[in-house]
């Protein structure tokens, strides 16, 4: 990295220096930036090469392509940050289809103005993720937008990732009679992101469950190579995922509230809020949905996994010209789990 | 978790049940106007309708405040965002109310007017504090629950001195409101609507207490049961009732004693006297005018009342033709009864305010509910067709 060091008369100021319209002009302010934040720290032989562009060879078999846009707010959370989200994110949406994540891009939009200290402490948390999952970060971009027109910083990753043979994974594969299950408990991401929401603090130990699945689903096509369906509930949270899959596989749900697993903490909140926690992110959680016969082989493999130590059997598909879900709730009753309608918000009296 | 799950509970429920089960005469019917939205809300995302004999009917009454807020008021508070530019400070509910011409708070939002939404006036107090060069209205709404809040606020603004922070005061009273339903031509001459007693207001009840509906027992004959808000509460009020109805009784009770008293919160109701006064008369989206039955401010705050203050044309607007949203909130239709449910009006795109509150009936019915009467729902779609 010597070569790249002399370039630049002094290092880029990390501790005190904020982003400013020269970092994203493409000259020397631009290459220094790449050179001393983003490389040095995701630091990989692809990414080293400074090209604008990976080369790597094609894998064999079906390829998996994902891009993600992160605009979380606030950007630093109980439990992760907007990079680590942004890593474990795009591994997750490649891992859905049942394949292996293999390298990521990042490109970042920065606001002028943006603290050099906190986008570096991102881009350390993007590393760490990266590492801990063995996937790289092999290309980037860098763009900066005057004050006032970004907030703070908005990163758009990209992944791909290979399917293994035999492994037919898609929304629209649900068929009735098919088990739902959940890989763990639901709403941790949303509420501790509201729990940090300015006028909205509440005290709460409540950590966002930002992970990345991909070692989770491995293990389970392994078991049961005949999983249907494989989705993670993020925005709009295991209600909107349910109907999502409902629609795209033309089949009902029936669940039961009483096999949802949730954390009391976020219960609490959601009461408190007004807030169903049926609709609110999670950010390390899949539901999977396989046939019948399979169900008790695939719960125990999930539970197997660190990552799945909660997972729950749901409900089933059912055949259902409405594609309705339908949810037994705790009390006896029927209700239906709808799509998501705009933004949740609290209940005023 | 304390407080919720215990009024949960799946087995009490079916104890519950069983009793109504038992004691509901099967040779009539039960017709329970249950008044305030958030118990529709319950008994929908609950499915208590589903543990209750075929002889008992809830009727929704129209106790969501934003449902019954008339198209006028909010076209004034769209007004204020847009051409005075003020911040306009309003609970969430309120930004996707349909006012005249499909606009709505969201919309004017979107098209630049300065409308943020807060969850409790302490948040627009503290807007005006950080922005004193600016103009900050609260739109308050909402039945009795939610006037201390906006009495304290405003009492807080004149003690600070916060010039350039006001309230829109739209709270409407509960008991006006149950006997301008109880005056109807439809449940009085017509006898259209039945409606055999009353599941009172949970919170409304907390500040108010549970004398106030006296009138309804005693000079309207009707059971009224003030009942908590979770689904064991509502099941419990509606065992009560029977049992009134039964006893050929017509009683105020109260199911939710843990929270309400007879008085309700005497500092609270001193709060909001201070501060506000009843208005001759107030326009209900639904139930037409109703006298006596909504909130001013007064007159030793009059420099913090938003109506006052800015010049606001009264606009003239109504609901949207076909939307059944007025006959819905007095519980003499259903929303299915309703030809845009479902078809042009959902969630997504509200015609009316049933559809966007929370606690609307139509909201509640669609989110909660449809699967009940899809294959009617289809029809209706096909005869439209």
């Amino acid at each position: 990295m010597n070569a790249v060091d002399k370039r630049f008369a002094t290092r880029l100021d990390t501790r005190s220096g904020g982003i400013d319209m020269s970092h994203g002009g493409g000259g020397r302010a631009t290459a220094q930036l790449v050179a001393e934040l983003f490389m040095r720290h995701l630091d990989n032989p692809l990414l080293n090469q400074g090209n604008d562009q990976a080369c790597f060879p094609a894998p064999s078999g079906r390829m998996v392509m994902t891009t993600d846009g992160h605009v979380v707010s606030p950007l630093l959370f109980p439990g992760g940050d907007i990079g680590s989200l942004a890593v474990h994110g795009t591994i997750n949406d490649v891992a859905m289809a049942g394949a292996r994540p293999l390298y990521l891009s990042a490109a970042f939009i920065l606001e002028e103005g943006f603290p050099l200290a906190e986008l570096e402490r991102i881009v350390i948390s993007m590393a760490g993720a990266a590492e801990a999952a063995g996937v790289t970060v092999v290309t980037g971009d860098t763009k900066v937008v005057e004050a006032g027109k970004g907030d703070g910083v908005f990163i758009t990753t990209t992944g791909v990732g290979v399917v293994p043979d035999g492994i037919e994974i898609s929304g629209d594969r649900a068929e009735p009679g098919d088990a739902i299950l959940v890989s763990g408990s639901i709403g941790d991401h949303g509420i501790a992101i509201l729990s940090k929401r300015e006028n909205l603090e509440f005290e709460t130990e409540i950590r966002s469950d930002s992970a990345a699945l991909h070692g989770l689903v491995a293990a389970m096509v392994e078991a049961v190579p005949s999983i249907h369906c494989l989705r993670d509930p993020t925005r709009g949270g295991l209600g909107t995922t349910l109907n999502e899959l409902a629609q795209q596989s033309g089949v009902g749900m029936r669940i039961r509230e009483d096999a949802i697993p949730i954390k009391p903490d976020v219960a609490a909140a959601c009461e408190l809020l007004g807030i169903d926690p049926l609709y609110v992110a999670n950010e390390g959680k899949l539901v999977a949905i396989c046939p019948a016969a399979k169900a008790e082989r695939l719960l125990s493999v999930m539970r197997a996994h660190p990552l799945g130590r909660d997972a729950s059997v749901i409900g089933e598909v059912v055949a259902d010209e409405h594609a309705f879900v339908q949810m037994e709730t705790g009390f006896g009753g029927q209700r239906m789990v709808d799509w998501l309608t705009g933004e949740q918000l609290p209940r005023i009296c | 978790m304390k407080y919720v799950d215990e009024f949960r509970r799946r087995d009490l429920a079916r104890g519950l049940a069983r009793a109504i089960a038992a004691e509901a005469d099967p040779a009539r019917g039960y017709n329970l106007m249950e008044f305030c939205g958030g118990h529709t809300h319950a008994i929908f995302r609950f499915g208590v309708q589903d543990l209750m004999p075929e002889n008992l009917r809830f009727v929704h009454g129209p106790g969501c405040p934003v449902c019954v807020l008339p198209v006028a008021r909010i076209e004034k508070a769209i007004e204020l965002a847009e051409r005075h530019g003020v911040i306009l400070c309003t609970y969430g509910d309120m930004m996707r109310v349909p006012a005249g011409k499909r606009r709505s708070l969201l919309k004017a939002k979107a098209g630049g007017a300065d409308v943020r939404m807060v969850y409790s006036t302490q948040d627009a107090l503290a807007i005006a504090r950080k922005a004193p060069e600016r103009q900050v209205v609260f739109f308050a709404i909402g039945f009795e629950t939610t006037t201390p809040p906006t009495a304290l606020a405003i009492k807080q603004a004149a003690a600070e001195g916060l010039e350039n922070f006001s309230v829109f005061c739209n709270h409407v009273l509960t008991p006006a409101a149950i006997r301008h339903i109880l005056e109807s031509p439809e449940v009085g001459e017509q006898g259209r609507l039945s409606i055999d007693g009353f599941l009172g207001p949970s919170h409304v009840s907390s500040v108010i207490g549970s004398r106030p509906y006296a009138f309804v027992a005693e000079a309207y004959r009707r059971p009224i049961v003030i009942a908590g808000f979770e689904p064991l509460d509502v099941m419990q009020s509606a065992l009560m009732l029977i049992r009134q109805l039964n006893e050929g009784r017509h009683e105020v009770e109260n199911q939710y004693r843990r929270v309400v008293t007879p008085e309700g919160n005497l500092k609270a109701q001193a709060l909001v006297a201070e501060v506000l006064t009843l208005r001759r008369s107030f326009e209900w989206r639904g139930l037409g005018t109703v006298p006596e039955s909504a909130l001013a401010i007064r007159n030793s705050f009059a420099a913090f009342d938003a109506e006052r203050r800015f010049d606001i044309t009264p606009s003239d607007r109504g609901d949207v033709k076909g939307c059944l949203c007025p006959s819905i909130l007095r519980g003499v239709k259903k929303p299915t009864d309703c030809k845009l449910f479902g078809t042009v009006c959902t969630p997504e795109n509200p015609m009316g305010s049933c559809m966007v509150s929370s606690e609307g009936a139509c909201a509640a019915y669609w989110t909660y509910g449809r699967f009940r009467d899809a294959g009617g729902t289809r029809r209706k779609r096909e005869q439209a067709a």
